[in-house]
């Protein structure tokens, strides 16, 4: 899957948690409990709301590598 | 004769005394069933789905929306279809035949228990009304009719009545509102002008005008009305609305006001109960770190097969344990009213919940016990959402026996909680982290998790609190068992 369109499901993901917040704020490198402020429930949701996107299931080995915008984008263009 | 069974404004909480019915979801003739969802009431913190807690029918609403009645008020009656009398009438006669035209003479024929009680958590005076009961007897009606003669009398004290009831502008364009927000603005001496609308192209809805209402009791000065701005247009709104863009930036932009307001009634009914609680109660705490690196490992297997939404956290698995210490050590789960404590009769968990945006709420998972932890993850998991989204159960906000919260995040290693009363614990679970540890005289390292109990000393001693964490410690190590 191309760049732009993984992390377009990266965004769309992310505000199915949390409606609230500002892509435009939101720094693709840092976490993403501390730059969207997701604690673990949220997170969850969205790793959910990713692995039903893509159809595929995002085993818990792999939360590590979806903790940022650009870190869960790199991970949706080599899954998807 | 049919029972009449009445529905009443439920406990919302320990720091909510009162509601407002927002809408009724059903109609008299409906018929409803233990645990529908019968109306929605608003506190300052949210909106809350109430449950009726019999089965029956319908019989009539005693409560018009806009109204704030306290707990305890009677709502709607309810016929459970059954032929059994209600219990004020149901007990025997004792004495000569009816004369009910009599005034009750309450040393004669003091009126049974349940409806002694239902007077008194009214606050209705018994001594003031007349019983319609055999021999003049009071009954669970009479105290009724008497509770609900008490709330429509007029406005609630502390109200300030000096302001004049909210005309409509005699000029210019009618403001877009409810016809309820209209009554409702008019009872509480708001102008409709004065209040952005979240209602349909931008009406003002009843919430609205009750979260203005109560954001102008909160403000110390009588005077002004709202600081807010007049109702903006809507692409001025959209401006200032966080994470607006086109398509919903309007919108974005009430809701982001109304979730203003919310935040602060959150802020103000946390602080006032917490001001109560450092006040009122005594606390004391006990701390253990503990080694949890074999119920994680387990937890991790457990959850391997499943996808990512039946997955357990590590924070449910604590809730869990939690939930076993506190049921083992019954001293730390109940309520401590009028200096007594009082057991609960089961684990009502009340988990805190950081609410997006800022604020706490701590709804209560009923029963808490029975659920093992694939049942409780998943009853975490609705009562967070629903939290979050402020949708709450009428039931789920009343007084849990105990309260977790938690930080199993990471970030801090432990947390030092303040009891929510009437309740006497408080469980802080701090965030897990990798710590150094011996283990049979070997260095190694281990993850760790800090847990900390505070309790209200007015109730138990250390020793109490010190057999929690020995129970939490217990439960965590049989993970199989949770």
């Amino acid at each position: 899957m191309d760049r732009d369109e993984s992390r377009r499901i990266v965004l769309e993901a992310l505000l199915d948690v949390a409606p609230d917040i500002d892509e435009a704020q939101l720094d693709p490198q840092s976490s993403l409990r501390d730059s969207a402020e997701l604690d673990s429930m949220d997170f969850v949701a969205f790793v959910a709301a990713l692995s039903e996107t893509l159809g595929a299931d995002i085993p818990e080995d792999d939360y590590g590598q979806l903790d940022s915008v650009a870190l869960a984008t790199d991970y949706v263009v080599n899954r998807g | 004769m049919t029972a009449v069974g009445v529905f009443r404004m439920p406990s919302l909480g320990a720091d909510m005394d009162s509601g407002t019915l927002i809408e009724w979801l059903v109609s008299p003739g409906d018929t409803v069933h233990r645990g529908d969802i019968v109306a929605v009431v608003d506190t300052a913190k949210s909106a809350i789905d109430v449950e009726v807690f019999t089965d029956g029918v319908v019989s009539e609403l005693l409560v018009d929306p806009g109204t704030e009645i306290p707990v305890g008020t009677p709502m709607a009656t309810i016929e459970d279809g059954s032929t059994t009398p209600e219990a004020g009438s149901s007990t025997p006669e004792s004495g000569s035949g009816p004369e009910s035209a009599e005034p009750r003479h309450p040393t004669e024929q003091p009126p049974p228990p349940p409806v002694r009680h239902l007077a008194h958590v009214l606050g209705v005076n018994i001594d003031e009304i007349t019983g319609t009961g055999p021999d003049g007897r009071l009954t669970r009606h009479d105290v009724e009719r008497a509770a609900g003669a008490k709330v429509v009398t007029p406005a609630p004290p502390g109200r300030e009545s000096t302001t004049p009831p909210a005309a409509e502008p005699e000029t210019g364009e009618r403001v877009r509102a409810t016809p309820r927000a209209r009554r409702l603005a008019e009872s509480q001496g708001v102008d409709l002008a004065d209040i952005p609308g979240s209602g349909e192209d931008g009406a003002v809805t009843a919430a609205d005008v009750i979260a203005a209402a109560q954001a102008r009791e909160r403000r110390a000065e009588p005077a002004p009305e709202e600081p807010e701005p007049e109702p903006a247009e809507p692409a001025e709104e959209a401006k200032h609305g966080r994470g607006a863009k086109a398509g919903r930036g309007a919108k974005a932009g009430r809701e982001a006001k109304t979730g203003d307001r919310r935040r602060a009634a959150r802020r103000a009914a946390t602080a006032a109960l917490m001001g109560r609680s450092a006040k009122e109660i005594p606390h004391y705490y006990v701390s253990t770190t503990m080694d949890v690196s074999q119920p994680l490992d387990w937890l991790r297997k457990h959850n391997a097969g499943l996808r990512p939404r039946e997955r357990v956290l590590p924070a449910a698995m604590f809730l869990r344990a939690s939930t076993l210490a506190a049921q083992r050590v019954p001293d730390l789960n109940g309520h401590w009213i009028d200096d007594t404590f009082t057991p609960a009769d089961g684990v009502h968990v009340g988990v805190a919940v950081a609410v997006r945006g800022g604020g706490l709420v701590t709804p209560a998972i009923r029963d808490a016990h029975e659920l093992p932890l694939d049942d409780l993850m998943t009853a975490l998991t609705d009562l967070v959402g629903r939290a979050k989204a402020g949708r709450l159960r009428g039931s789920e906000l009343e007084p849990g026996s105990i309260t977790v919260s938690s930080l199993a995040d990471g970030g801090p290693d432990a947390l030092y909680g303040v009891i929510y009363p009437p309740q006497v614990a408080v469980v802080g679970i701090g965030g897990v982290a990798e710590r150094p540890w011996a283990v049979s005289g070997m260095l190694t390292v281990r993850r760790t998790v800090t847990v900390t109990l505070g309790a209200d000393h007015r109730a138990t001693d250390g020793g109490i609190g010190a057999k929690y964490l020995t129970a939490f410690a217990d439960a965590l190590n049989d993970p199989e068992e949770l």
